[in-house]
């Protein structure tokens, strides 16, 4: 058989196995490798909410996604081209991401009575699950990993732990990827404390490279070239670390020290984490006792003059709400992140949601008005971090940055920004040894001015209980109305980046599609396929929701009708609804914690065209 | 620097406690006990933060010349902590009742005095809910009758000075609400002290519990009931000086010294900052009749405290770490060149 190297635009690989099979760390690097290859990437963790869920079954499937492309990727992708499955319940758990076309490798040691029994899955699972027709290659990787590595004196729960290494040398070989940056993790990660594990972990890479190389089963291997990029110097970054990064970023240009007070959650937890590492930088962490301590010692630290933030995930922010009540009524700056997910109550924590924009707009007693926005790319959460606390602090209020479990464990190579092109945050801090009243207001902007204890003269009350502008208690009917009102109109008046039609008519057109959030990649991804097939359809996505873009009515004017993709049952649709009524809106909406489709959405934008 | 007097320590906020309430004597005691505490350490009045929750006595940031945050129901402390954390500089002060810390606050209150932050919580103890009109709290006696416990209640309360010792607290202290001089005493050991330093203060509901503490506070029985403890003295009470504490086994117990050949030689001299919070214990939890109520300082012992950890891990980073800003950081780990 000759053997070809086929070049190819874009390939879907998705490795599978149980919790403990090591798939997010294969997954991650065979990511890594081709970033620094030069591909385009996008990558999609799928992981179960247990740590080590019951051994071989379908409910403790570990699975990432790894896209690469010769172009820019925006999507992990629908369907995969190769599906690594470790077991038979990875098999089963996956076989419906296949494309017509995929490829399937097996490690045929899991494969016995046992193993598809914890599955659920009878005799011949190739043809219970439908995929006769897929190259299937049965390789025994528990065994020859064993083979490969009898000799090196390891013991057999170790050696088994290599397995996954056999694996992505094969992938290696099928896509033609050089193995020399995993060698170099190797050696980084056992080189200083379990040096006697970085031969053998590179052997068994090496001998899975050379025993896809010799089988007869892979016909043919591929070859994805480097993307063309723009130059300069890349690293791959997922959306909680860019998160992390942008806040460190602000608190450097606000000249603030940065405050996180943070209860671990899922699947915010990564936030914090990266935060305590960088102390450095004056990082202060506190992993406090709830998630309302950690709203309320993020308060206290806002008072006391530092660049404040909590970070969450659904749950925990409905525990912060009547806190953040008093941070709206205190009108200190504070950012929130909130890494959606799956909902209500725990529902599914570790998949990926849209479901908590009602919540971050409405979710708090009283009229009690904050900035809300969003992130679209793992590595867009740098930018939008920098925004929410350059917000929060220049306008004195507490921003809501909604990202998603999608973003912050996703990843995507991002071309890594100089700090001197980020602009400065200015604090708008009152003069000691002045007269200081709290709340009166910039008449343009209708920002009070922050008075740090320490600053002498300045000494003032806040809390909970409404006041008048000189920070004195009141109930006077009349200016509880004025600041309800100005509390909302400051809102309304932070300067926000316009809208844009990123593809499609810029007037006169059949139909916006409108999306906000972690979907931009689908759905841009999918306004190109259409654009692709004839429907000329504009795009446009909201960074912004509280305020909105000034010019959003302008915009959607030109546009017959508006479609709005989301990962919920229409809560953006339905804000635009209320705030912009004059519009005819279309929706599409899934909540099944999952990313969109591509597909999915290329088929409502013609249904609706 | 000038000396203060408690006038600058005072607003010009009217104070609306009931007449009779037993909050005005504290607030009395923290105005004067300031000017001492500044001299002593320094402060200036602009470094002076008064937090508080949500109830009559968290009230109090109103009326104090200072920074002031008045925050809502039972987060009090964890707003102290963030205070003190973002900027160790500061002196923070904080006003809260018995169910506003011990209630639905009282996750923050115990996980503030493990870690050892340096605040000074002033915990006023009325026994009842007073601005919602009369619930029980948290430290209702067994059996106490209000509002929601017509027939008394079913519920042990806490002790709050076992439950900060309980959580390897560093600072306790005990006064009554009329115990002015003692008052500013306590306040300002409290200051003095690096860590968090809770002082329980049982104060009068003159509306919804009166009298709750008249049986030790009451000026007829008051040097009876009670007993000072103060650092390196004997532990000698009553209204003769004639009454003493020494241990018996396992435990306390009361003496009257010239009875039965006692002398003042065997009373116990009081040890605020040994370390063994045994003793410390079973002084906090002496209850009237068997035994007077511990006023005063009971423990006042060393310990780090959480803001200079999370303050000495920043300096330490900062001197040790490759990563001096963030253009390092985004250059730091594994990137490549598209050239």
């Amino acid at each position: 058989m000759q053997h070809k190297v086929i070049d190819t635009k874009d390939v879907v690989i998705r490795f599978a196995g149980d919790s403990g099979d090591g798939m997010q760390l294969t997954g991650s690097l065979f990511a890594d490798m081709s970033a620094i290859f030069g591909n385009g990437l996008s990558t999609f963790p799928d992981y179960p909410a247990e740590i080590r869920a019951p051994h071989g079954t379908v409910s403790g499937v570990s699975g990432f996604q790894v896209h690469i492309g010769s172009e820019q990727v925006t999507t992990p992708g629908d369907f995969c081209d190769l599906l690594v499955a470790m077991n038979p319940a990875a098999l089963k758990a996956n076989a419906k991401w296949l494309k017509r076309t995929a490829m399937v490798l097996m490690d045929a040691d899991t494969f016995d009575e046992d193993g598809l029994k914890r599955a659920g899955l009878g005799e011949d699972p190739i043809t219970e699950l439908h995929i006769e027709d897929r190259t299937i290659i049965v390789a025994p990787i528990t065994t020859l990993t064993h083979e490969s590595l009898k000799d090196s004196g390891l013991d057999k729960k170790t050696i088994e732990k290599c397995k996954n290494m056999f694996t992505l040398g094969m992938a290696c070989y099928i896509y033609n990827r050089p193995m020399e940056y995993i060698f170099q993790y190797l050696e980084r990660k056992f080189g200083k404390k379990k040096p006697e594990l970085v031969e053998p972990n590179k052997k068994v890479l090496k001998d899975g490279f050379n025993y896809a190389a010799n089988i007869q089963a892979i016909a043919n291997t591929y070859s994805i070239e480097p993307a063309q990029q723009p130059k300069g110097l890349y690293r791959n970054i997922n959306g909680n670390q860019a998160t992390a990064w942008g806040l460190l970023a602000a608190a450097e240009k606000a000249n603030l020290p940065l405050f996180c007070g943070s209860y671990p959650i899922t699947p915010a937890t990564g936030i914090l984490e990266e935060l305590a590492l960088h102390k450095s930088l004056g990082a202060k962490t506190v992993q406090a006792e709830d998630e309302i301590a950690g709203v309320c010692t993020a308060i206290g630290a806002a008072f006391a003059g530092n660049l404040a933030v909590t970070t969450t995930s659904g749950p925990g922010l409905s525990l912060k709400s009547e806190a953040l009540g008093l941070a709206v009524m205190t009108e200190l700056p504070l950012v929130v992140v909130d890494v959606q997910r799956a909902g209500p109550s725990t529902g599914i924590p570790t998949k990926t949601e849209q479901t908590d924009l009602n919540q971050a707009l409405y979710g708090r007693n009283g009229e009690c008005p904050m900035v809300v926005m969003a992130a679209h790319s793992p590595a867009h959460c740098f930018d939008a971090a920098f925004n929410a606390a350059k917000i929060a602090v220049e306008h004195m209020t507490p921003v809501l940055l909604l990202t998603e479990g999608f973003l912050g464990n996703g990843s995507e190579p991002w071309l890594i920004p100089s700090m001197k092109d980020y602009p400065k945050i200015v604090p708008p801090f009152a003069q000691p040894n002045t007269v200081y009243k709290p709340f009166q207001r910039d008449p343009e902007t209708l920002v009070r001015r922050w008075a740090v204890p320490g600053m002498a003269g300045c000494e003032h009350r806040v809390g909970g209980l409404e006041k008048n502008h000189d920070g004195v208690i009141s109930s006077d009917p009349a200016n509880h109305e004025m600041m309800c009102r100005e509390r909302y109109e400051k809102v309304q008046r932070v300067p926000v980046p316009k809208l844009e039609v990123e593809c499609g008519p810029l007037k006169g057109g059949r139909l916006l599609v409108v999306s906000w959030g972690g979907t931009y990649g689908h759905v841009s991804s999918a306004v190109n396929a259409a654009m692709a097939e004839d429907c000329d359809v504009a795009f446009a996505h909201f960074d912004y929701i509280m305020p909105l873009p000034s010019n959003t009515a302008d915009v959607f004017a030109n546009y017959d009708k508006i479609l709005v993709c989301e990962l919920n049952s229409g809560q953006f649709v339905n804000y635009l609804r209320a705030e912009l009524p004059q519009f005819k809106y279309a929706q599409l909406n899934k909540v099944q914690g999952q990313p969109f489709l591509v597909q999915e959405i290329v088929d409502a934008i013609k249904s609706n065209y | 620097m000038p000396r203060y007097t408690f006038k600058e320590f005072k607003s010009d906020q009217e104070v609306r406690w009931c007449p009779g309430c037993g909050d005005h004597g504290v607030l009395a005691a923290l105005q004067r006990a300031l000017p001492d505490v500044t001299e002593a350490l320094g402060y200036s009045k602009e470094r002076y933060v008064v937090v508080s929750g949500i109830g009559c006595s968290s009230r109090l940031p109103y009326y104090m010349n200072t920074y002031g945050f008045h925050s809502i129901h039972g987060r009090a402390t964890a707003i102290s902590t963030g205070i003190k954390v973002a900027n160790p500089d500061l002196t923070v002060w904080q006003a809260c009742g018995d169910g506003d810390a011990l209630a639905i606050g009282g996750n923050h209150f115990i996980h503030a005095v493990r870690r050892n932050v340096d605040i000074n919580i002033i915990l006023f103890n009325n026994q009842i809910y007073g601005l919602t009109k009369g619930q029980y709290s948290p430290t209702s006696r067994f059996g106490a009758i209000s509002k929601t416990s017509p027939y008394g209640t079913v519920e042990q309360p806490f002790n709050p000075g076992s439950l900060v010792l309980g959580a390897k607290g560093t600072f306790f202290a005990r006064s009554l609400d009329s115990e002015l001089k003692l008052n500013s005493e306590i306040m300002l050991a409290a200051a003095k002290h690096d860590g968090c330093s809770v002082m329980e203060m049982l104060v009068n509901c003159v509306i919804f519990n009166d009298g709750t503490h008249k049986v030790i506070s009451d000026k007829e029985h008051r040097a009876d009931r009670t007993i000072v403890l103060r650092h390196g003295e004997k532990m000698i009470f009553g209204k003769n000086r004639d009454k003493g504490l020494v241990l018996d086994g396992m435990g306390l117990r009361v003496v009257t010294i010239g009875e039965n050949g006692v002398t003042e030689n065997d009373v116990l001299v009081h040890d605020a900052h040994s370390d063994n919070v045994g003793i410390h214990m079973m002084l906090a939890d002496m209850k009237y009749p068997d035994f007077p109520v511990a006023l005063g300082v009971i423990r006042d012992v060393k310990a780090v405290t959480y803001d200079d950890g999370v303050r000495d891990q920043v300096i330490d980073q900062k001197a040790k770490s490759k990563i001096q800003c963030v253009d390092d950081l985004l250059r730091s780990g594994s990137t490549w060149e598209v050239k």
